[in-house]
């Protein structure tokens, strides 16, 4: 929803709310993700819950909330019954430094302050382990704001009894905490108060009238910020950027002006103003973006401007490059099944309005930055979260190489006439074992993340795929494969529960960027050596249709299982007798 | 510019069917919180959020606590806006 993208008006979302509340709960369908959120608050928190609501309705997710009584959020946290009782899927702590006990002040020795310090965090840090022990859910935590005052000034921000030092070293020992801690993520309110305003976000209006610790105004800012980091938990973050090259990458017409004509490099203003763009694009990738180009171009005229002597961004960059006359829906469409990457997860980019207007028209899942001029892409982009890196795994750093990688085995399965015979020609590897602490991470983003080869779409935080792990009651695998072109990573996971000598299968999923490589085979026959090694002796499927999974609607059917039960909605079950069995999987070879 | 009661108590109107998100919605001078049902302490809050933005002014806690009527929120608004010309 426009209003809802950044950037917003607080005052304008808080008028309207209760109208757009009212569309997106007519949006809300079977696809929608449920979850249940704690807000533990350390001051009011209404406007807060309320915003959030709006903000996961347009991302997907339709919250339930419990909220702790005013104030309450640490008593909630050791000792609430409700809270446990509510069984939440996230706790949202919201504290300021008005929920600081004791800041430092002019008397204090060094030692005093270093004492107040560690009571100050050791204060938070119990909390949050016995949230982690008492919940098993991932954890928001703001961080502290900057202080309404500076008692000495500027002395204030590194003589050690300045509250605005003391807030910034209790917030170093927040993010030390983060960095050893999996499932806890901070809520920099230090980010937002300073892009909002420091004035305006301690209006101490709201905090003397209605005990908010910020203006009220500036509660849809905070409340985009912590739905961006839930939805990215869930994996509900853009995949990829489809960008525009005239006047958007570059400055100018390459057409018109030639290739040394555009403006880009440091000779001009807006030649800079585009490098920064672009070197800003190019780290995109480091954290994962898929990165394509919709540009109304000759080819060459195209990969002419990434052969510029000061671009940043080169043809090799890009998972997909569109440059033709095509109305830009279409490469759109295109760019999304090439990289078999759902619609809604792209986000396009173009300065031209009426590009724009039609892709909108067109396609209105796509995600269209409402930006005309380059001075603004940067800030846009980054301030509206698409990418919000809430689990960062290895496989990130490489994504964008495994997409190119993938356009050359296709290019390699045009020149064999013998599918099988190309399959072969990949030399391919699997390693297909028990889950292992290192791949928690990326097991747990992947149980989020994939939407279409997914029989169950059952999610699971990081913490639940690590409860599962030390359960003797499952059957647990991953799947990596690799080949002659590269390492597609960690791809598929199965979680099977042992009832008796049945293994219910909770979990079989698998990243599209392996179809058709007899991946599944491979893991089935993996899977049942390990059923037949504990005694099971029925392997039991279930299917539940999504929106987005209609791929693997007769998936069992095809790897031999019997359809038992289907009901009226589509939801199926299968059976596979697995006492005798012959393995499936003749292209790959296997390593346990 | 200074606007007329009028002309303030449409615009006003307005901001409450936004809040409350309601069309029917119709307040007077002598309309209170006891009046409307949906007018609850929390939506109060959101309320005077979007009075001050619909009229780029900015109540003091002193206005805020003395408002019992609509009449008074327009007292507030025609003389702020009377104040900064």
């Amino acid at each position: 929803m426009k209003e809802l993208e950044y950037p917003f008006e607080g005052g304008v979302l808080i008028s309207k709310r209760k109208s757009i509340l009212r569309k997106l709960r007519k949006s809300v369908s079977q696809s929608f993700l449920s979850k249940k959120i704690a807000i533990l608050g350390g001051s009011t928190t209404a406007s807060i819950r309320d915003m959030l609501e709006v903000f996961l309705l347009s991302q997907g997710i339709d919250p339930e909330f419990y909220e702790s009584e005013y104030a309450q959020y640490w008593q909630d946290a050791m000792f609430g019954e409700n809270l446990i009782e509510f069984k939440p899927d996230i706790i949202f702590i919201h504290t300021s430094f008005r929920n600081i006990k004791e800041l430092p002040n002019l008397h204090d020795s060094v030692r005093t302050i270093d004492l107040k310090l560690e009571k100050g965090f050791e204060y938070f840090k119990t909390m949050w382990e016995k949230l982690i022990s008492r919940c098993h859910c991932p954890i928001i935590q703001n961080n502290f704001e900057r202080p309404i005052w500076r008692l000495m000034g500027n002395r204030d921000a590194w003589d050690l009894r300045g509250v605005t030092n003391f807030v910034s070293r209790l917030n170093q020992r927040f993010y030390e905490f983060a960095q050893t801690h999996s499932d806890f993520f901070i809520n920099d309110i230090d980010y937002l108060c300073a892009q909002y305003g420091l004035d305006k976000w301690h209006d101490v209006y709201y905090w003397h009238m209605f005990k908010y610790a910020l203006a009220v105004p500036a509660t849809p800012l905070l409340a985009f910020s912590v739905a961006n980091i839930i939805k990215s938990i869930y994996g509900k973050n853009k995949k990829a950027l489809v960008l525009d090259l005239d006047n958007t990458l570059w400055g100018g017409v390459i057409g018109d002006d030639g290739v040394d004509g555009i403006g880009l490099g440091p000779e001009v203003s807006m030649g800079q103003a585009y490098s920064e763009f672009q070197s800003y694009v190019k780290s995109l990738k480091d954290i994962g973006v898929i990165l394509t180009v919709s540009s109304k171009n000759e080819e060459g005229n195209a990969i002419a401007g990434l052969n510029h002597p000061d671009t940043v961004l080169h043809q090799e960059d890009f998972a997909v490059i569109k440059a033709n006359w095509n109305n830009k829906d279409l490469n759109i469409r295109e760019i999304a099944t090439t990289l078999n990457i759902g619609i809604d997860s792209l986000v396009f980019v173009d300065d031209n309005p009426a590009e724009r207007a039609i892709v909108r028209c067109q396609l209105p899942e796509v995600t269209i930055l409402e930006v005309n001029i380059v001075e603004d892409y940067i800030r846009t982009i980054d301030n509206n979260g698409y990418f919000e890196t809430t689990n960062f795994s290895a496989e990130d750093l490489v994504k964008s190489k495994m997409y190119t990688e993938n356009t050359k085995r296709a290019e390699l399965a045009l020149s064999f006439g013998d599918y099988r015979d190309f399959l072969i020609s990949l030399k391919m590897i699997a390693v297909i074992r028990d889950f292992e602490p290192i791949y928690m991470q990326r097991i747990s983003q992947l149980t989020n993340k994939s939407n279409q080869f997914n029989l169950t779409t059952k999610r699971y935080s990081q913490s639940d795929i690590e409860q599962v792990t030390v359960s003797s009651e499952y059957i647990r695998l991953y799947g990596k494969l690799s080949d002659k072109f590269g390492d597609n990573g960690l791809v598929s996971v199965i979680i099977g529960k042992k009832k008796g000598d049945i293994l219910d299968i909770e979990v079989w999923l698998m990243s599209c960027r392996v179809l058709k490589r007899q991946m599944e085979d491979a893991m089935l026959d993996r899977l049942v050596e390990e059923a037949q090694k504990v005694g099971i002796k029925t392997l039991k499927g279930y299917y539940y249709p999504t929106v987005k999974n209609a791929m693997v609607r007769d998936f069992y059917k095809i790897q031999g299982f019997t359809k038992i039960n289907e009901d009226s909605v589509g939801n199926s079950q299968w059976t596979l007798d697995i006492q005798s069995y012959n393995k499936r999987n003749d292209v790959i070879e296997v390593k346990k | 510019m200074s606007l007329s009661r009028e002309e303030i108590n449409t615009r006003l109107n307005e901001v409450f069917r936004d809040v409350f998100d309601n069309a029917n919605i119709s307040v007077s001078d002598s309309t209170t919180a006891a009046d409307l049902e949906e007018w609850d302490s929390f939506n109060h809050i959101a309320l005077i959020v979007a009075i001050e933005k619909e009229f780029g002014i900015k109540f003091s806690m002193v206005e805020v606590t003395n408002m019992h009527n609509v009449g008074e929120v327009v007292d507030i608004i025609e003389e702020s806006k009377h104040r900064n010309g």
